[in-house]
C-alpha cells in the first residue's frame, strides 16, 4: 500500500478530517454519543451538573475561610482520635477514606459482572459496595457526634472559627447525603438484579420501564463520582 | 437563487435509536393530571407558569401605581412596595420565563421537532413538573406567612436580606430559598432529559446540523441552566443556614440597632459571586430559546431560508459559552478589585460580536423574503427592534465608568426590562400565536391578536423609553417614594405617572390576550393541518393536535434542514423535512 492510499483510508470519504471531523462526528445522524444508552448519558450530565454544586460548596469554604479573621482550628488536632494512648492524627479519616475507595473498586467488579450477566456475583459485589458505603456513613456519623460532643456547632466551636463547624458540616453532610442515597440505590439495584429484572424484562414499579445490566453501569457512575467528590472534600478539610 | 440546502441529500443510514417503550395511561389521572407524555406537561408547566406570571403583573401594577401615584394609594406601605418589587423579579425571571421557555416550549417542542416519540424518561420529566409546582406553591405560602413575603430584592443579597430591618426577614426568606431550591431539583429533572433527548434520542437523519434553531437556542439554554443553577442551589442552602441556625457564611460582624450580632466573619461578597454566577446566564437561560423560536418564526413568516444556519448555531453556543465568564459586571459597584473589572468589562463587549451577528442574520432572513405579516410575524419583528434597544444601553452598562453612575437608577430597570423582559416575552406571545394551531387545533382570534401586538408593542416603548430618560436623571429604583429632591426636577412626577398609566394600559391588553386564548381552545376557528405551511416536524404528525407517541406508526425520516423555503424548481414553496427527495413536487 502506497503512502497516498493510507491518508486516504485514515479519513473516510466524504468526512472532513481534523477539528471539523471531531465536529461532523458529534453532530452526525441519531446520536451524538455512539453506543451510550439513555440512562448513562443522563447521568454523566447530571454528575457534571453536580460537580458544579459540589465546586460553588468547596469553593464558598475556601472564600470563607479566608475571609474570617479567626483564626482557622488546626485539622490534625480537631480530627485526632485517642487511641492506644496517643493522639493519632486523621486516623479516622484514613480509615474512612480507604473504605470509600475499596468501595469504588467492588462498584467497579459489580458492572464487569453485570455486563456478563453473573447475578449472583454481582448481587454479592453490590451488597458489598452498599454495606461498605454505609459503614462510612456510620463512621461520619461517629465523627459529627465526637465533634458535636466536643462543642463543635454550625454556629460557633471552641477550636477557632465558626465557619469551621458551618463549612464541615455543610459540605460532609451534603456528601453523606449523597452516599446515602448511593446505598439505597444499591440495595435497590442489588434486589432487582437478584431477582433478575434485568433478564426478564420486568417493568419498573414507578416508571414501568424495562430495565437493562445498563443501570448498574450507571449506578457506578454515580458511585465513581461521590468517591471522587470524597477525595477532594478530604484534601480541602483534613490536609489543608 | 441556488438551492440552500447545506448538505448534499444522502442516504440516511438504519435506525440506531431502538424504539421507545411508551408508556400508556391506565386512568384519567395517569392521562390528564400525572401524565408522562411531555405534551401534557408542557400544558401544565404553562398554565402554571402564566398563572404565576399573572400575580407577578398584577404586582408590578401596584408598584407602578405606587411610583406614579404616591402617597394616593394608603394601603401600599414601603415594606409591601419592597415586597412587591422582589416577588415581581423572582417570579418574572424564574417561575414565569425559565418554566415557560424550557419548561412548556421545551417539552412540547423538542420531542416533537427531533423526531422522537417522548422523552428518554418521562417519569422524570413529569415527576420536574410537580416539583416546580410544589416550588410555585411554596413561592405563594410566602404571602400568607407572618411578615409577610421577602423584601430584600430579587438578588436576595445579605446581610440586608436576613437582618430583621428588611419585610419578611423571618419565614419570607426561608421559603423564598426553599421554593428556589425545589425549582432547581425539579428542573434539573426536566433538563436532564431536554439534553439527553436532543443528544441521543433523534429520529433518521435527524443530525445535530439539521435541527431547528428552536432547539438549538433550547438545548443551549438547558446546558446553561444545569451549569448555572447549582450555584444559585448552593447559595440558598447557605444563606437558609444563616438565616436558620446563625451561621455566618455571608454574615460580616454586624451591629443590628446598636446591638452586636453574633454573626461574624463571612463574605456578602461571596453571595454576589454565586449569585451572579447564576445571575448571568439566567439572562441567556431566557434568551437563547427566544433565539431561537425567533429565527424558526422568521424564516417561516417571511418563506425565506434562515440566513447563515451554521453561524447561527456555533453564536447561540458562543454565547452559551461566553455568558459563564461575564458575570461580575453585576457588581461593579460592589467594591470589586478594579482589574477585575476591567477584565468583566472586555468579556461583556465581547459577547456583543455574536449577538449582533445574530441581529445581522435576522435581518438579512427578511431581506427580499416573501414577508407575511402574521402575528407571529409581527412579534418576531418587535422582538428584533426591541432587542437591539435593550442591547445598545447594554454597551453603556456594560463599561465600569459608564455603569457606576448609572448603576441603582431607573435605567437599569429600563435596560434590563426591554433586553430581558419585553424582548422573550414577545417571542413568547409570538410563539403561542405560532404554535397555538398545533396544541389546540384551533387557531387565535386574528383581531383580538392585532390588538394585543399594537397595544403590547407600543405600549412597552411608553413604559421603557421614559424610563431610561427618569435614570439619566438620577431617579434612583427600588424607592418607594422620591419626595423632594432637589436634583430630580417635578417633571418626573409627571412622566413616572404616565409610565404608570401605559403600563395599566398594556396589562388590560394581556387580560385580552388571556380571554382570546380560553375563548378559541372552545370556539376558535379550525385550523389546518399546517397553517403557516412550516417545514419542521411537529406540523408533519399525523394528527393535530398530535396523539401520544407523536407520530404514526413510522416514525418520520429526516432528508434535509428545516428552512427549506421557496427552493427553486418545487411547486410548493417549502419542503418539509420528511418528504424524500423523489416526492417533491417539482
Amino acid at each position: 500500500m502506497s503512502e497516498a492510499d493510507v491518508t486516504q483510508s485514515a479519513t473516510p470519504a466524504g468526512r472532513p478530517d481534523g477539528l471539523q471531523g471531531v465536529v461532523a462526528d458529534f453532530a452526525s445522524d441519531q446520536r451524538a454519543f455512539k453506543n451510550v444508552h439513555w440512562g448513562k448519558a443522563m447521568m454523566w450530565i447530571f454528575l457534571l451538573s453536580d460537580t458544579f454544586i459540589f465546586s460553588s460548596f468547596l469553593i464558598s469554604y475556601m472564600t470563607v475561610r479566608i475571609s474570617t479573621v479567626v483564626p482557622w482550628p488546626f485539622p490534625s488536632d480537631v480530627f485526632a482520635l485517642h487511641m492506644f494512648g496517643a493522639d493519632i492524627p486523621l486516623i479516622l479519616i484514613a480509615i474512612m477514606t480507604f473504605i470509600l475507595i475499596t468501595s469504588s473498586g467492588t462498584m467497579a467488579l459489580a458492572v464487569n459482572f453485570g455486563y456478563r450477566q453473573d447475578r449472583k456475583t454481582t448481587t454479592i459485589l453490590l451488597i458489598v459496595t452498599a454495606l461498605l458505603g454505609a459503614s462510612f456513613v456510620g463512621m461520619q456519623v461517629f465523627e459529627w457526634s465526637k465533634l458535636i460532643h466536643e462543642g463543635v456547632r454550625p454556629w460557633g466551636n471552641p477550636f477557632g472559627a465558626a465557619q469551621f463547624g458551618s463549612t464541615f458540616f455543610m459540605i460532609t453532610g451534603f456528601h453523606g447525603l449523597h452516599v446515602s442515597v448511593g446505598v439505597l440505590f444499591l440495595f435497590i439495584v442489588a434486589r432487582k438484579v437478584w431477582r433478575g429484572d434485568y433478564d426478564n424484562e420486568r417493568r419498573g414499579y414507578f416508571t414501568s420501564r424495562k430495565g437493562t445490566y445498563d443501570i448498574v453501569e450507571s449506578m457506578g457512575l454515580y458511585w465513581h463520582f461521590v468517591d471522587l467528590v470524597w477525595v477532594f472534600i478530604f484534601a480541602f478539610f483534613y490536609l489543608w | 437563487m441556488v438551492d440552500v440546502t447545506p448538505e448534499k441529500i444522502e442516504h440516511v443510514g438504519p435506525a440506531e435509536v431502538p424504539e421507545v417503550d411508551l408508556y400508556h395511561a391506565h386512568s384519567w389521572w395517569t392521562k390528564y393530571v400525572f401524565c408522562q407524555d411531555a405534551k401534557v406537561i408542557a400544558i401544565q408547566y404553562g398554565c402554571t407558569a402564566v398563572a404565576i406570571g399573572l400575580v407577578g403583573l398584577v404586582l408590578s401594577w401596584i408598584m407602578r401605581l405606587q411610583l406614579g401615584f404616591p402617597e394616593f394609594f394608603s394601603f401600599i406601605s414601603p415594606e409591601l412596595y419592597l415586597q412587591f418589587v422582589t416577588m415581581h423579579g423572582m417570579i418574572m425571571v424564574i417561575y414565569l420565563l425559565t418554566a415557560l421557555f424550557l419548561g412548556s416550549f421545551g417539552n412540547y417542542l423538542i420531542p416533537l421537532m427531533v423526531g422522537a416519540r417522548d422523552m428518554v424518561f418521562p417519569y422524570v420529566n413529569m415527576l420536574s413538573f410537580w416539583v416546580y409546582l410544589i416550588a410555585v406553591l411554596v413561592l405563594c405560602a410566602s404571602f400568607f406567612v407572618p411578615g409577610g413575603p421577602t423584601g430584600a430584592g430579587w438578588t436576595l443579597y445579605p446581610p440586608q436580606a436576613i437582618l430583621s430591618g428588611t419585610p419578611g426577614s423571618g419565614a419570607g426568606i426561608v421559603l423564598m430559598l426553599v421554593s428556589l431550591a425545589l425549582f432547581i431539583v425539579g428542573f434539573t429533572m426536566g433538563g436532564l432529559n431536554y439534553v439527553v433527548t436532543i443528544l441521543q434520542a433523534r429520529t433518521r437523519g435527524m443530525t445535530l446540523m439539521r435541527m431547528p434553531l428552536t432547539i438549538w437556542g433550547i438545548f443551549t439554554a438547558t446546558v446553561l441552566a444545569l451549569l448555572a443553577f447549582p450555584a444559585l442551589f448552593v447559595s440558598a442552602i447557605m444563606m437558609t443556614l444563616d438565616s436558620v441556625l446563625g451561621t455566618s457564611f455571608f454574615m460580616p460582624a454586624i451591629v443590628e440597632f446598636g446591638e452586636q450580632l453574633a454573626y461574624g466573619g463571612g463574605s456578602p461578597v461571596l453571595f454576589q459571586h454565586l449569585f451572579w454566577f447564576f445571575g448571568h446566564p439566567e439572562v441567556y437561560i431566557v434568551a437563547l430559546p427566544a433565539f431561537g423560536i425567533v429565527s424558526d418564526l422568521l424564516s417561516i413568516h417571511a418563506r425565506r431560508h434562515i440566513f447563515g444556519y451554521r453561524m447561527m448555531v456555533w453564536a447561540i453556543v458562543g454565547i452559551g459559552a461566553l455568558s459563564f465568564v461575564v458575570w461580575a459586571h453585576h457588581m461593579y459597584v460592589s467594591g470589586m478589585n478594579p482589574y477585575f473589572g476591567f477584565f468583566f468589562a472586555t468579556t461583556t463587549l465581547i459577547i456583543a460580536v455574536p449577538t449582533a451577528l445574530k441581529v445581522y442574520n435576522w435581518t438579512l432572513t427578511l431581506w427580499r423574503g416573501d414577508i407575511h405579516l402574521t402575528i407571529p410575524m409581527l412579534f418576531a419583528i418587535a422582538f428584533i427592534i426591541t432587542f437591539v434597544n435593550g442591547g445598545i444601553t447594554g454597551l453603556f452598562l456594560g463599561n465600569v465608568v459608564v455603569d457606576v453612575p448609572l448603576s441603582d437608577t431607573m435605567f437599569v430597570v429600563a435596560h434590563f426590562h426591554m433586553v430581558m423582559g419585553v424582548a422573550p416575552i414577545l417571542v413568547v406571545f409570538g410563539a403561542i400565536y405560532h404554535w397555538f394551531p398545533l396544541m389546540s387545533g384551533r387557531m387565535l382570534n386574528n383581531a383580538m391578536g392585532q390588538f394585543h401586538f399594537w397595544v403590547t408593542f407600543v405600549g412597552a416603548y411608553l413604559i421603557y423609553f421614559p424610563m431610561h430618560y427618569l435614570g439619566f436623571i438620577g431617579v434612583p429604583r427600588r424607592y418607594w417614594e422620591i419626595g423632594e429632591t432637589s436634583f430630580i426636577p417635578d417633571s418626573a412626577d409627571s412622566l413616572n405617572a404616565f409610565i404608570t398609566v401605559a403600563a395599566l394600559i398594556v396589562g388590560f391588553a394581556q387580560v385580552v390576550f388571556i380571554y382570546n386564548i380560553i375563548v378559541s381552545v372552545f370556539r376558535g376557528e379550525k385550523a389546518e393541518r399546517n397553517p403557516w405551511k412550516a417545514t419542521s416536524l411537529e406540523w408533519q404528525t399525523e394528527t393535530v393536535p398530535p396523539g401520544h407517541g407523536n407520530f404514526g406508526e413510522e416514525a418520520p425520516v429526516v432528508y434535509r434542514w428545516a428552512y427549506s423555503f421557496s427552493v427553486p424548481g418545487t411547486v410548493d414553496d417549502y419542503v418539509p423535512q420528511n418528504v424524500h427527495p423523489d416526492y417533491v413536487k417539482k
